[in-house]
């Protein structure tokens, strides 16, 4: 049994947007019939701006629900805003996945991407087709190019196989793929690392790393324990917090900010940062 | 409407007759068998008792050939080991790529250990290919494991047959069979079957999870996995679990007793909701043989859809079913068992396993054939299969 959130069976029992646009200005499409998901989604766009969306998934509910919650979160945006939502933004605004479950985020993800893809070449179609068969497949079982997981762990910060398997499918089914997975990992970290090494942060990256790292490493740990946080402010090395839920008044609160919170923040960030609470 | 249990291959409900006849040996007669004084007379003699009653179940020639186990994994990685510890000069396995999970990884385990194994296919009705089988055993097999029938497609395996195959073939080669989905839903016998070791799962026949059984002919001997007393004849060590034998021995008489009720009833209705479904639903097809088949599972793929959704919107009605479908399991891949049998890709993601019990009534049935078009019908409309789903529907009106 799937611990779905409610936002989840909501979307999987009542699917808004379902079909298609007849005459859409860019469509879509991700996962193969083969694989056991796929998605195609159409789109509407007047003066840079999607008036509207449709979808049509095969999968499971966490495939439907991610799809019905895409096409909500794009209608009335402009192109630039849609060009920037990711898959995490898909996961958190169903209320969160099971891990397991990450690819079915992703597969909007890459339907989306699709999608407007061919809507900025929409005069170069087959430029584009070719372009996408010189991708290196690595995972052959379920198609997963090498671009599908740098992008992956780029998003989601994922640091194992496991993690790539769970976002991607990558890897998950006769296994051949994995030493390639491992090495696209560590090729990433590497210049991760590399490129960290040779500058310092700037302010704004800074403020983009604390939160990223609150978010990713942070918040889901607290919210096991039915807590949760939030960046309030920066402030030179002080970094402003608000607990929320159970965390909030809770007598180990203090612990948890100075125990957790700021040794993860110092560890990864910064080791001069003081972590403050604020009501 | 209430719950409708239509899983019993995953686990079934325990007999209320079970659970009265196990209440006794929580309360009062807590004492160990193996105990000296005269309180432990009662508990030691309901497990002689309920030893007898497993040896008829599977028509078994002594109640020494039948060790109780913990569950149907047990028995199996008792009887396998078992063998290969007795027969260490042999280095080959003979098994099918359709058997439980429970089986295949531990023959993965021991290829890792230097062991040959040889998995055998399946035709796409589900049915083992004997001649694969027949040219496979040699000198050197040590064991060949088949499954009775077939946890997802419900399919039978002739075992007589291939008992009569490997003796031909080689004399010392012993034969285990995983008889965890037929007990309670077939007659078993041991002895004119021609099977070595056996295992069964209480809580398969309506007794508690928890306890199994492993039948190991006197001819055949094994070395325990759990090492300590002396319980079970040094087979299997630990004190015995006298309320969950008990109560396994109750499920068995009852079960033996309701054969013939599963072979008429649950069948005719098993065959009621298969034939159902295909009527009110064009794009479903039956994913094995119909025939040779135990009489409560039938497997049918939804075609151009995913199983777990369906899975899902039949739970919203309180209709329990199980899935071969990747998303399901957690695995990415979709069943290995349906995999062996080549069912289309179209349709081995929206597979559903529907499997009766004795308690299954015809309005239940009725119930689900009611509402399930409906639920194929919303789930069709989301598929972007639409081109091919009418012309499937052409084909088939």
């Amino acid at each position: 049994m799937w611990d779905y959130s409610e936002k989840v069976m909501d979307h999987y029992r009542n699917p808004r947007n379902v079909g298609k646009i007849d005459n859409a200005d860019a469509i879509g499409e991700a996962g193969s019939l083969a694989c056991g998901d796929s998605l195609k989604i159409y789109l509407k766009i007047e003066n840079g701006i999607v008036t509207d969306a449709k979808f049509q998934t095969f999968g499971c509910g966490s495939a439907v629900a991610s799809s019905s919650i895409l096409t909500e979160m794009i209608i009335g945006k402009t192109v630039e805003e849609v060009k920037k939502i990711t898959n995490k933004d898909i996961a958190e605004q169903l209320g969160g996945l099971p891990p397991e479950k990450m690819h079915c985020s992703v597969m909007g993800y890459e339907a989306l991407e699709d999608a407007l893809g061919n809507y900025d070449n929409l005069t170069d179609l087959d430029d584009l087709r070719d372009e996408k068969k010189a991708e290196k497949i690595v995972c052959t079982c379920f198609n997963v190019t090498e671009n599908m997981i740098w992008d992956a762990i780029k998003q989601n910060g994922l640091k194992t196989l496991e993690d790539i398997t769970n976002y991607t499918k990558a890897g998950g089914a006769c296994g051949k793929c994995k030493g390639l997975i491992q090495d696209i990992i560590d090729t990433y970290y590497k210049k991760e690392e590399s490129e960290s090494q040779q500058s310092t942060l700037s302010p704004a990256q800074r403020i983009l790393k604390i939160n990223n790292i609150i978010e990713t490493q942070i918040s889901p740990e607290l919210r096991k324990d039915g807590g949760d946080i939030t960046l309030v402010d920066i402030d030179g090395n002080k970094v402003l917090v608000k607990l929320r839920g159970k965390c909030s008044g809770c007598k180990n609160s203090h612990l948890t900010l100075k125990a957790f919170v700021e040794s993860t923040l110092r560890d990864t960030v910064d080791k001069n940062i003081d972590v403050i609470e604020v009501a | 409407m209430s719950l409708i249990y239509l899983d019993n291959n995953a686990t079934t409900k325990v007999a209320p007759e079970v659970l009265d006849a196990m209440m006794p040996y929580f309360k009062e007669e807590y004492a160990n068998p193996s105990s000296i004084y005269e309180f432990a007379k009662n508990s030691n003699h309901a497990v002689r008792e309920a030893r007898g009653i497993i040896k008829d179940f599977i028509n078994a020639s002594n109640e020494k050939e039948i060790i109780f186990t913990s569950c149907g994994s047990e028995s199996a990685n008792t009887a396998i080991q078992g063998v290969l510890n007795m027969n260490k000069n042999k280095r080959h396995i003979i098994t099918t790529k359709v058997e439980h999970l429970c089986v295949l990884n531990l023959y993965q385990t021991l290829e890792k250990q230097g062991y040959k194994v040889d998995y055998i296919g399946v035709n796409s009705n589900g049915e083992l290919e004997l001649a694969q089988l027949e040219e496979a055993i040699n000198y050197d097999t040590a064991l060949v494991s088949v499954m009775y029938a077939n946890n997802e497609t419900g399919v039978i395996f002739p075992i007589e047959k291939i008992s009569e195959i490997i003796k031909k073939k080689n004399k010392e080669t012993k034969f285990f069979v995983d008889a965890v989905q037929v007990a309670g839903k077939i007659p078993i016998d041991v002895q004119t079957a021609g099977i070595d070791l056996l295992g069964i799962s209480g809580h398969k026949f309506h007794a508690p999870k928890g306890v199994g059984a492993l039948y190991v002919n006197s001819k055949t001997l094994i070395t325990p996995l759990i090492i300590g007393g002396h319980q079970e004849r040094g087979k299997r060590a630990g004190t015995e679990n006298v309320p969950y034998i008990v109560g396994m021995a109750k499920a068995a008489e009852l079960a033996a007793d309701s054969l013939k009720y599963e072979l008429s009833e649950v069948k005719r209705l098993r065959d009621k909701l298969e034939s159902g479904i295909l009527k009110k639903v064009f794009n479903a097809r039956v994913n094995t043989s119909i025939s040779n088949r135990v009489p409560n599972t039938t497997n049918i793929g939804f075609e151009y859809i995913e199983g777990e959704l369906i899975l899902l919107h039949l739970s919203d009605l309180g209709i329990c079913a199980s899935s071969g479908s990747a998303c399901t399991s957690g695995s990415l891949e979709p069943s290995h068992v349906l995999r062996a049998m080549n069912v289309p890709f179209t349709a081995i993601h929206g597979s559903i396993r529907w499997s009766l019990s004795r308690y299954t009534t015809e309005k239940e049935i009725d119930y689900v054939l009611d509402v399930l078009p409906g639920i194929i019908n919303k789930i069709t409309a989301l598929s972007p299969y639409q081109d091919e789903l009418a012309n499937l529907k052409q084909l088939r009106s």
